[in-house]
């Protein structure tokens, strides 16, 4: 294990102890080592590149909405590459192609570079936009608009409680949709 | 909603899921419940149950069907975690077939060929096939609503797991009203039922537990 995985870790462990600030650290900088991969795997399969900013986004979700399932005693990193091999195998599959990903190729350390997406995650934009009226609203508030939980509540006339639940189904009304699409 | 829009949402989300073990732990013992309250209203514990429970057949029985239970519920939650190692379980899985195995071949050193067969069909098949399935649909209930808070690489995998967890609990619960006691009625019709909930758990699975 090295540092950077042993980083992971902790900041997994702060994030599930009410550490929000580490959370986002974590996820910042376990999207471009997902973004890599994913689109080396994408273009070894001959499937189009274009579709990587979706499976990154799906990936984050996953990990966000299972990591209560992650052991806070073992390392992050085995189970973060195996979520993103499992949504990766999902992705393809939805779309006719079966295809076997050894665990291993997600298991290499590759650099963390500062890669910028470069296209947009269509598929996820699409499904947000169905998403039902109040979710989608309190989802672009928090998320796109940068607003705290807070300021969202007042300016919806929600309780900050209705808000947070209301951004959580969000995520998984979100994930369950790109999951089931055909 | 760009990547970084993305993880600031979900940075601000701090509802977490609960581990399919706690989860477990709840439910399993609920639908035990509903499990004993349906045998209480279906069927009765056999006659002279104490007495018989010092008997080598019987203790077989109800031993290989607890033990698949718990080797599955133990599989099951591996599955569940990505990135466990589901070696050792599957390991756990080998113990049950490998004591019922052992049991018919004592069956089969200690009784005469000729009776093997009606010790196979044994008395009351049917009900073996009706009401295993029957005890072991709550625990499966019981076992899929505590999944769905994991994350299996292969949904209908752990689906069929937890169905061999129900069947193996479910049996132990029907061993106690049972009348037929050779491991070759066991071998043939315990495993029947098991195969019954086993898939019906891969079914419910491939649905229910994609994540």
């Amino acid at each position: 294990m090295d540092d950077r995985e042993r980083r992971w870790s902790e900041w997994m462990r702060a994030g599930l102890a009410g550490d929000s600030a580490a959370y986002e650290g974590l996820l910042r900088e376990i999207a471009p080592a997902l973004r890599a991969v994913v689109r080396r795997r994408l273009a070894g399969y001959g499937a189009a590149t274009a579709e990587t900013e979706d499976i990154v986004q799906e990936t984050l979700l996953a990990v966000h909405l299972k990591r209560h399932t992650w052991r806070p005693d073992s390392p992050l990193a085995p189970w973060l590459w195996t979520v993103a091999r499992n949504k990766l195998v999902d992705h393809l599959r939805q779309r006719g192609r079966r295809v076997h990903v050894p665990i291993e190729d997600f298991a290499e350390l590759i650099p963390a570079e500062p890669e910028r997406p470069g296209t947009d995650a269509a598929e996820v934009e699409r499904h947000l936009s169905r998403l039902p009226e109040k979710q989608r609203a309190v989802l672009s508030a928090i998320a796109v608009d940068g607003n705290s939980i807070g300021d969202t509540a007042a300016r919806m006339g929600m309780t900050p409680g209705a808000v947070r639940v209301t951004l959580h189904r969000a995520f998984a009304t979100l994930s369950a949709r790109l999951r089931s699409e055909t | 909603m760009k990547t970084d829009e993305l993880i600031r949402g979900l940075a601000r989300d701090e509802r977490a899921g609960r581990a399919p073990e706690t989860l477990l732990a709840l439910l399993l013992p609920a639908g035990l419940l509903v499990s004993v309250l349906l045998f209480a209203g279906a069927l009765h514990l056999r006659p002279e149950l104490s007495r018989m429970l010092a008997e080598p057949r019987v203790l077989l029985k109800i031993g290989v069907s607890f033990a698949l239970g718990a080797a599955a519920c133990v599989l099951a939650l591996r599955l569940c975690r990505p990135g466990a190692d589901p070696r050792p379980a599957v390991a756990l899985m080998l113990v049950p077939p490998v004591l019922l195995a052992a049991g018919v071949a004592g069956e089969m050193l200690v009784t005469p060929a000729s009776g093997w067969m009606t010790a196979l069909v044994g008395r009351n098949p049917r009900a073996c096939l009706t009401f295993i399935p029957l005890l072991a649909a709550p625990l499966l209930v019981a076992a899929l609503l505590a999944l769905r808070q994991g994350a299996p690489a292969n949904p209908a995998r752990a689906g069929a797991v937890a169905g061999l967890m129900a069947a193996g609990f479910g049996a132990s619960l029907y061993a106690l009203h049972c009348p037929d006691d050779s491991p070759l009625f066991v071998l043939t019709w315990y495993s029947g039922a098991t195969l019954i909930v086993t898939g019906l758990g891969a079914v419910l699975g491939r649905r229910v537990l994609a994540w």
